[in-house]
């Protein structure tokens, strides 16, 4: 027994994210809604895992737990083998929302110090490290910009740089780019595939676009709704490590096998029978 | 890797008259419509034959204001000084309060009945009452009316102020771990800044009136209210006018030093990029 969760500890220690068998209920009005039903999901370190689903699968409820925006009702979750909360109040993640959610009063340099600022970080160990972020995201020349001067993609950049402020090992996305036009979300992919490639950090990421997930992931969870569960967790066989996701380029998006892998999420997402492969068949 | 251009798209004007245009006719047209009012009102008085006592013409309230200048000008510094004090304390306690009934939903419960009678007691009724209260040679009277006359408007608008901070700040800040304070300093303040501002300018003009009128019902002599009263009673209707132009004049200050305040508090660095 004690074996076993000595076991148990060590792979906790080894995940970013060990979530087995969250449910989430809420109390609504008419009643009660169980918006997730015994999710079982193991994130690696420096795992990118896309969660996918038709609205109201909870994939974005499951994203704030992990953050430690919501509670579970049961089950149990483990951020880097601590607690949610502990992993929270310990900054072990970065974060970044649908909106951008940049403070409009601070310039971009401000809004990507804010959280270092809030932690303490000396003044001119921020300034450098600004800098540092500013020129991952490409945005150096627009550092004494305001917010409302900025684009929408811009705008997503600084969040994620600021995201990226104190290096976290695990990085928690929520559509990030859900309200980006079709040119600029592609462009930001990229960056992103560069970015994590660079930092080497975790991510789950939460997005309805199929080619989004597929061109991101190195696995994506398929969800479906009511309650919401995991159907499927389809694994990308465009390459897993550092290196192959540093290769993930523009030319990919025209590869037969991207082309296959956005054929595998879809079906597995419409619940249809997938034709070969050791994936499960789901008949409904 | 490439940059998109900014986005931030100029205001594009119409077919209109051109800004600057647009900018002296904003100035130039009120002024003709006061010159008119002014000259209409000194044509009923010097050529229809108004009599003095009913309508005093303009010209004999400028003289009036010459000749008593010193007695306006201490007048206004007294009034002026009382208005203030009770608009920084009616403030200070407006903006603490607020951020009590923010944070706190029963403090909130508590204040919400008593900020709604307050707003609806005429405050210059208590005038009676705190001059007996604390005696007729205190100003303190007049000040507690304009310090209560400030605090509701600035009490509303910092309440809600303090309530527009979006669902992503908060969990940005929730996410960070941020202390009460720090989302205080970082968050809820910044936000409610312009809600702060605008509460404040509204109460300015309010202290001033309040305390003004308190006057009228007792207490020390040599404000503007008072005097504005004292000379009515002795038929001295043009320096009782000069008095209520030295009032306007106050009201104007301090709306307009508290909309500069405002401004600049608004007014965000200079863009880098803007100058050419």
């Amino acid at each position: 027994m004690s074996g076993q969760t000595g076991f148990r500890e060590a792979r906790a220690a080894d995940a970013a994210v060990e979530i087995s068998g969250v449910d989430k209920v809420f109390e609504t009005r008419s009643g009660q809604v169980q918006a997730l039903d015994t999710i079982e999901l193991t994130v690696a370190a420096g795992e990118f895992v896309s969660l996918i689903g038709p609205s109201g699968c909870g994939k974005s409820t499951l994203m704030r737990i992990i953050a430690d925006l919501d509670e579970p009702t049961g089950g149990t979750l483990a951020v880097f083998g601590k607690s949610a909360r502990q992993a929270r109040l310990d900054q072990e993640y970065g974060i970044a929302f649908q909106q951008a959610g940049l403070l409009p009063w601070r310039t971009v340099a401000a809004n990507v110090a804010l959280p270092l600022e809030l932690h303490g970080v000396a003044s001119a160990a921020r300034a450098s490290r600004v800098a540092e972020l500013l020129e991952m995201v490409g945005l150096s020349d627009f550092a004494d910009r305001y917010p409302d001067q900025l684009s929408g993609g811009m705008q997503q950049r600084v969040a994620i740089a600021r995201a990226l402020a104190e290096q976290p090992r695990l990085l928690l996305m929520d559509e990030p780019f859900g309200a980006l036009d079709e040119m600029t979300r592609e462009k930001m992919q990229t960056e992103l595939v560069r970015i994590s490639a660079e930092t080497g950090a975790a991510v789950v990421f939460v997005t309805h676009s199929i080619p989004e997930a597929v061109f991101l992931s190195d696995r994506v969870v398929v969800m479906s709704p009511r309650p919401g569960r995991v159907r499927e967790i389809v694994p990308m066989r465009l390459g897993t490590d550092a290196s192959a996701r540093a290769a993930r380029t523009e030319e990919l998006r025209e590869e037969r096998s991207f082309f296959e892998m956005v054929t595998a999420v879809r079906e597995a997402l419409h619940g249809s029978p997938v034709a070969t492969g050791p994936r499960g068949v789901e008949h409904r | 890797m490439a940059t998109p251009a900014v986005t931030r798209p100029r205001p594009t004007r119409g077919h209109g008259p051109s800004p600057r245009t647009e900018t002296t006719l904003r100035i130039v047209a009120p002024v003709a419509v006061g010159l008119l009012v002014l000259g209409a009102w000194q044509f009923l008085v010097s050529v229809v034959g108004v009599s003095d006592y009913l309508l005093p013409s303009p010209a004999s309230i400028i003289e009036e204001f010459a000749a008593y200048w010193p007695s306006i000008a201490s007048a206004m510094l007294i009034t002026g000084a009382n208005s203030l004090v009770g608009l920084v304390i009616g403030s200070v306690l407006g903006i603490a309060l607020a951020a009590l009934a923010a944070r706190w939903r029963p403090v909130d419960r508590m204040s919400a009945p008593v900020v709604a009678s307050l707003a609806v007691v005429p405050i210059v009724a208590l005038a009676p009452v705190l001059n007996s209260m604390f005696g007729a040679d205190s100003q303190f009277g007049r000040q507690a009316i304009a310090a209560l006359a400030s605090f509701v408007p600035v009490f509303i608008n910092t309440l809600r102020g303090f309530r527009q901070t979006t669902p992503v700040h908060r969990e940005l800040m929730r996410a960070y771990a941020a202390t009460p304070g720090q989302v205080l300093r970082t968050l809820t303040l910044p936000t409610a800044r312009p809600f702060i501002l605008t509460g404040i300018r509204i109460a300015s003009s309010l202290a001033v009136i309040s305390a003004l009128v308190a006057e009228y019902f007792g207490g020390p002599r040599g404000g503007l209210g008072s005097l504005i009263s004292t000379s009515a009673a002795s038929s001295a209707y043009a320096r009782a006018w000069a008095y209520v132009v030295a009032s306007i004049a106050l009201g104007l200050l301090f709306y307009l030093v508290t909309l500069g305040l405002e401004r600049m508090l608004q007014r965000r660095a200079p863009q880098a990029g803007g100058r050419p």
